[in-house]
């Protein structure tokens, strides 16, 4: 695709810098101190369990804990908690490993619709996700610190199912939390070494949307959903 | 609107700011919040330091190096199906966003909170070519329904109360209910949710690039920009030449202190980054994709003693601490960039002659120096532009130096010297309280309207210097 009036802005920012310009060669230097790398250091996968329900007091989400045998029945639990009628989830492999896709089939008989994002229905999935009252997906890195999930988004895991419908389901693997965002964005950066191509779209989400904007006052629930439920599967 | 917000004279802004007193508890209060909140999570990692440390460096190799970064930047998009397109000037990016709309025959623009799309005054370019521009933000949403201008880089609507919005939705927009901030933020909820879904481009501004990979990164907590990128079908980044990082890596590091510096959060609800086109298969995000990289003065301090200046990460934790902006708040600066970052930047980037008074905005305490992220010296940087407007630019106001000229006569002439010297006792009198003038008439009216001036002293220097060479002076 086009780049328009490169060189002109370019060999400018090198004028000023007083050098000629850099093509190439530059080599990030070895920083002095990396404390991101100190948080959570040696944790075990309990401890940074604990950790992640602590924080989900903090940023308005509910957690749960279960099994891959139970989680189905966790599952259409919140759904009902949340009102679902309509609900929107990602597809993909790992909604048969999990259990879901019997779940998702057997939910019809209790008034509940659920749509598996289709990738050669386009647009037809956001109309579809704007009307739902429950948007679910799997994790695909976890933050401990923070309280984050971080999806990878591709066909099969539309941008919109954690942001349009009214609630937000995140199904979490115990084996991706990791501490903090270094680890998750640390993944990135060797895979976009390696020649592979980072995804169009990764979004790190904790818990649902807020703002501060009238009077400093958190509201909970703008855009994105309102409400937020975390659900950690032991997978190990 | 440009970086320059009103016309008015600084001393009037400053009034007009000082006697707003809804506005000054507004600013104490989100200032009291900010802080204590930064504060916590600074105290929560422990090594804070060095965490700034680390900010520090990663920002001064990067813009030393920005030339280099940004041509990785831009291959990276273009192999991603993006179009990028380098603007020198807010004219030449405007132009080409515009050229843009009109090529597509858009009607209807949904925008996420940018402040670099202020600064260029792109709204008025997009309703110049008959684009409905929609700001997604709540706070700058409010703003923009009442015609009014951000007060704060991170909480645009901070000035006003939850009465005021709820008379402007009912104004303009029908809304029936009371000002609680929840069925306001419900209805503008439901309003913009409209917007986004009938529109046919979505703009965003950008918090990081990642130039290893061509990534633009977003920090929102309502979500606007997940709607604003993932909806639209062509979608249109702007960015400030010099918010790039090196690697992912590196934007754990700024995103990080980003996040805890502005707000207190660890991390904000959504942290978005989007790479070019939609991929195969994707049914969000959008089909044409143009990165816009915009200079518009910030080349001119790259080489100067201010290049720092380009280091910040726009988290506002000068602004929170600044004791300057809590009296007068956002407006008074008569900038989109308000506070020590604001002092600092806008003469840079709009030159001296409309904003010789910002480098004077502030008590050099130096809490903004003390607090900010990526360790610019940002009070010893207004000390410099100070220097710079005395010595090279002479741009002191015309009594200031009227008066110093008058001073220089007057103190190297011995005879008037003497005389007058003797008579100032006697001549402010009328205005002396306790050997304090607290309300001194002409050119010391400006002095006195802030502070007092001392009385000049019963026995002039002198004539103590005679009688103590006689023996006489006490000591």
């Amino acid at each position: 695709m086009t780049i328009a009036n490169r060189d002109r802005f370019l060999d400018n920012l090198a004028a000023n810098l007083g050098r000629n310009r850099r093509t190439e060669g530059v080599e990030r230097p070895k920083w002095s101190v990396q404390p991101q790398y100190d948080v959570f250091a040696g944790y075990s996968p309990d401890q940074l369990v604990d950790e992640l329900e602590k924080i989900c007091t903090v940023i308005h989400t509910d957690l749960k804990q279960t099994n891959q045998a139970e989680l189905p029945e966790i599952l259409k639990e919140t759904i009902t908690s949340y009102g679902g009628k309509q609900v929107v989830a990602a597809s993909g492999n790992r909604n048969k490993q999990y259990g879901l896709d019997v779940l998702y089939d057997s939910l019809a008989k209790d008034g509940v619709h659920v749509h598996l994002w289709n990738e050669t229905k386009g647009k037809e999935n956001q109309v579809v996700a704007e009307k739902a009252d429950v948007g679910i997906t799997f994790s695909d890195v976890t933050l401990a610190e923070s309280g984050t999930v971080v999806l990878f988004h591709d066909q099969y895991n539309g941008r919109s199912i954690s942001l349009l419908p009214r609630t937000y389901i995140a199904i979490i693997p115990k084996s991706t939390i990791v501490a903090r965002m270094t680890q998750a964005t640390k993944q990135i950066h060797e895979a976009a070494v390696a020649g592979h191509d980072v995804s169009s779209c990764v979004s790190f989400i904790t818990g649902p949307s807020n703002s501060a904007d009238i009077e400093m006052k958190l509201i909970v629930g703008v855009h994105g959903p309102v409400k937020a439920t975390y659900i950690v599967v032991e997978d190990a | 609107m440009s970086i320059k917000i009103s016309d008015k004279p600084y001393e009037s802004r400053v009034e007009e700011g000082l006697e707003n007193d809804f506005m000054r508890q507004a600013v104490a209060s989100a200032q009291g919040r900010f802080r204590d909140g930064r504060q916590a999570q600074a105290d929560e990692l422990g090594n804070w330091e060095d965490w700034r440390t680390l900010g520090a460096e990663i920002r001064t190799h990067t813009i030393e190096n920005l030339d280099y970064y940004l041509q990785q930047l831009s291959d990276n998009v273009s192999k991603r199906g993006g179009n990028v397109f380098f603007a020198q000037t807010a004219e030449e990016a405007n132009a080409y966003i515009q050229s843009i709309i009109k090529e597509k025959n858009a009607k209807k623009v949904v925008k996420s909170k940018s402040m670099v799309t202020e600064e260029i005054g792109l709204n008025q370019a997009l309703a110049d070519v008959g684009a409905d521009v929609v700001e997604s933000d709540l706070g700058e949403w409010i703003l923009q329904l009442d015609d009014d201008q951000p007060s704060h880089i991170v909480t645009p609507a901070l000035h006003k109360n939850k009465e005021q919005i709820r008379k402007t939705f009912a104004e303009k927009r029908g809304y029936t209910k009371s000002d609680k901030p929840e069925e306001l933020g419900l209805f503008a909820r439901e309003q913009l949710r409209k917007e986004f879904l009938s529109a046919d481009i979505g703009i965003t501004g950008c918090n990081f690039a990642v130039a290893e990979s061509g990534a633009v990164t977003f920090v929102t907590n309502e979500g606007n920009a997940r709607m604003v990128t993932s909806l639209p079908d062509t979608q249109i980044t702007v960015m400030g030449m010099e918010r790039i990082v090196p690697t992912w890596e590196e934007l754990d590091v700024l995103v990080s202190l980003l996040t805890r510096a502005a707000v207190g959060q660890k991390l904000t609800s959504y942290v978005t980054s989007i790479t070019g086109t939609k991929l195969a298969g994707e049914s969000d995000g959008p089909e044409e994709y143009h990165l816009v990289i915009v200079d518009n003065g910030r080349s001119k301090i790259l080489g100067t003693e201010f290049q720092s200046a380009l280091h910040c990460i726009r988290c506002a934790a000068c602004i929170n601490v600044c004791p300057v902006y809590r009296q007068v708040g956002g407006h008074a600066y008569g900038s989109i960039y308000p506070g020590p970052i604001g002092a600092v930047l806008t003469p840079l980037l709009d030159g001296y002659e409309d904003h010789k008074e910002l480098p004077y905005a502030s008590s050099l305490c130096g809490a903004c120096t003390e607090v900010c992220p990526v360790k610019i010296p940002l009070h010893e940087q207004l000390i410099r532009h100070r220097q710079i407007i005395v010595e090279q630019e002479h741009k002191t106001p015309v009594a200031e130096r009227a008066m110093m000229k008058g001073f220089a006569k007057w103190a190297s002439t011995p005879a008037a010297y003497k005389i007058s010297a003797a008579a100032a006792r006697p001549a402010l009198k009328p205005w002396s309280k306790h050997e304090k003038i607290t309300n001194g008439p002409g050119p010391l009216k400006n002095w006195t309207n802030t502070r007092n001036f001392p009385a000049p002293s019963k026995q002039t220097f002198r004539s103590w210097f005679k009688e103590r060479a006689k023996g006489g002076a006490s000591k």
